[in-house]
């Protein structure tokens, strides 16, 4: 290690001078060698996901696949397109409901009343939002929305995935605004900036790519899940002509096409997991460049 | 505002119309975030009424949900199977996470490495949880296929291996919610592990201790509550894990003890019964639903409250 910021983490060089000294010392390596071993056996179950998703999926990933129709149980050809313009509109309706509340909430627990009773609340039921399973996401919107209007529809799969998708936001937009160095706000205060100067034209340009860093994953992560349009939204096999219909999504073709006994429909899955796992990689690996960054700094 | 760490704003920026009108907008962003736990609360309790009224809480101590007998319904085999799965999946996930923690903050390996291995996890974390039910589909079930009638034959006198087996079982289920709760526990242990005071480590090198007795005897007692409330939080994870098992616990609504059979959990029986359900089932499903939330609720509030504690506890070492 050349390092100097791992140099408390440097282990000492013991000499075993007895056989008790000795015994410990292959204790240690043997734990060593366990410790690194697992840590390397649970590169297996991600490789042989990555590896499935691929070699399955990329069979019938042509352009075509992107614009046409489903294939109906036992035809061939057909494509995810309804799935995905399905998935892309609740993915954009639920950013849009949760993005503004998301983004002032962590506006008003980071710049205004930090040690507020309100601030501590949003915390604590933010962190108690990403613990709630999706399926309660979906039963909700199912309680509200589809139970008011009598129908499935794009508007209440976006209310449940802007559900799940609000405590993402909110919380690494609340990161994102801490990151932000106080001299900078002192800076602007010294100019005679009022606080929403300040916040408008310091504090949130010098947060904005952690933000839509926080607002890609939260699109990456509500792009696949299934559980909540599942019975909000779900499930359509023609193109969208209203907002108050049933709408496909990516997810819930997998969830589907899965479990038939069409070796076509579960190819057609494994390509449309192959669009999410894509999304997902690319938005992480965003992610840790944004985060990486913020920290070296 | 007394934070200390901020300086004092002259009181003129207090006053203007357009901050007080945007910081009346945060607020109310603030306090509608609040509301939303309330109100998802609120409005699945009100459709669930009709079959709590109904059921009360003989609902979750009945063997009941058949479409044969639409006018009884109850949850006991499910709210076992929710506990079990999770249980099982800790019980696996639990040393697999540590360890992995433990890797990702002792130098055993260059950097480079390690942050392989961490994004690695992060990724098991993001990937969809449909997308792993495929995979346990393909992979997974075969594998518990292939080993579920060696064991049931060898352990089958044990009431929990007791055969037929079948690949869709609470042992595939529990498999793979293994590797999904894993990065919960891997990310929170790591944070604890990360916050033990340099010192602690350096006095036990400087007492000779190996590297290993300084990780069992100083890192991993000093980092406990954080690892616990680990444990807990991912433990309410499992318990609302919904399409991946769904997919493959086989949704069975017999109460059994067996692993290598077909079982149910409270998420998947929503998920598998919720699209033909009507009338008074769609109200026991959402009284399910209900239950399923204030369980997970109830237990993640006492995992960030043990978190709390963790942090406060090892802050107070510094």
């Amino acid at each position: 290690m050349s390092t100097a910021v791992f140099n408390q983490n440097l282990a000492p060089e013991l000499k075993a001078q007895t056989a008790r000294d000795r015994l410990r010392l292959g204790r240690n390596f043997f734990w060593t060698a366990i410790c690194v071993g697992a840590s390397f056996l649970t590169l297996i179950p991600l490789f042989s996901i990555i590896f499935l998703v691929v070699s399955n999926g990329v069979g019938l990933l042509t352009p075509s696949v992107f614009f046409e129709l489903p294939p109906a149980p036992g035809q061939e050809g057909g494509g995810l397109g309804n799935a995905i313009q399905g998935t892309a509109l609740m993915v954009g309706i639920a950013i849009l409901i949760a993005a503004p509340l998301g983004i002032l909430s962590a506006i008003y627990i980071s710049e205004y009343d930090k040690r507020s009773m309100l601030a501590a609340a949003v915390r604590f039921i933010a962190k108690l939002l990403t613990g709630i399973p999706s399926i309660i996401c979906g039963m909700f919107a199912f309680a509200t929305i589809v139970v008011s209007t009598h129908t499935k529809s794009s508007i209440a799969g976006g209310v449940a995935l802007a559900v799940l998708a609000l405590p993402t936001i909110l919380l690494t937009a609340e990161q994102a605004l801490l990151g932000v160095p106080h001299a900078l706000r002192e800076a602007s205060y010294g100019m005679g900036a009022t606080k929403f100067q300040t916040i408008f034209r310091v504090v949130l340009p010098e947060a904005v790519p952690a933000i839509m860093t926080g607002l890609m994953l939260a699109v990456a992560r509500a792009a696949g899940e299934t559980a909540p349009v599942l019975f909000t939204a779900t499930s359509s096999a023609y193109w969208l002509s209203s907002l108050m219909e049933p709408t496909q999504s990516l997810a819930e073709l997998i969830y589907r096409f899965g479990k038939y006994p069409y070796p076509h429909l579960i190819q057609l899955a494994w390509t449309a997991s192959l669009v999410l796992v894509v999304l997902v990689t690319l938005t992480n690996v965003t992610a840790q460049l944004v985060f990486g960054k913020r920290k070296r700094r | 505002m007394t934070d200390g760490t901020e300086s004092q704003i002259p009181s003129f920026h207090r006053k203007g119309f357009r901050f007080d009108l945007f910081r009346l907008f945060t607020w109310v962003a603030s306090a509608a975030t609040v509301a939303t736990l309330v109100f998802i609360a609120a409005s699945i309790l009100v459709q669930a009424w009709p079959a709590i009224a109904r059921f009360g809480l003989g609902f979750f101590t009945t063997v009941a949900w058949k479409t044969s007998d639409p006018e009884n319904y109850g949850v006991l085999p499910y709210l076992v199977g929710t506990a079990i799965s999770s249980l099982i999946a800790l019980l696996l996930a639990l040393p697999l996470g540590v360890l992995i923690s433990i890797f990702l903050s002792e130098n055993f390996l260059a950097l480079p490495l390690r942050n392989t291995v961490r994004f690695v996890v992060e990724l098991l974390a993001a990937i969809p949880s449909v997308i792993y039910g495929l995979w346990g589909i393909a992979v997974v079930i075969p594998i518990v296929q292939r080993i579920g009638g060696p064991i049931a034959g060898a352990l089958g006198f044990l009431p929990l291996f007791q055969g037929p087996s079948s690949g869709n079982s609470m042992l595939t289920a529990s498999l793979v919610l293994a590797l999904m709760v894993l990065p919960t526990i891997t990310a929170i242990s790591r944070t604890a592990l990360v916050a033990v005071p340099g010192q602690l480590r350096e006095g036990s090198y400087a007492i000779g201790a190996t590297r290993w007795e300084t990780i069992f005897g100083v890192l991993l007692p000093t980092a406990a509550p954080g690892i616990v409330a680990a444990t807990i939080l991912a433990f309410g994870r499992a318990m609302g894990e919904t399409m991946a098992v769904a997919m493959l616990i086989g949704n069975s609504p017999r109460l059994t003890w067996s692993l290598l059979s077909p079982a149910g959990t409270l998420a998947s029986l929503i998920a598998n019964k919720f699209g033909e359900a009507e009338d008074l089932q769609v109200s026991a499903l959402l009284y399910a639903a209900f239950a399923l939330m204030l369980f997970t609720l109830l237990v993640n509030v006492l995992g960030e409250l043990v978190l709390r504690r963790a942090q406060k506890s090892i802050s107070g070492l510094r």
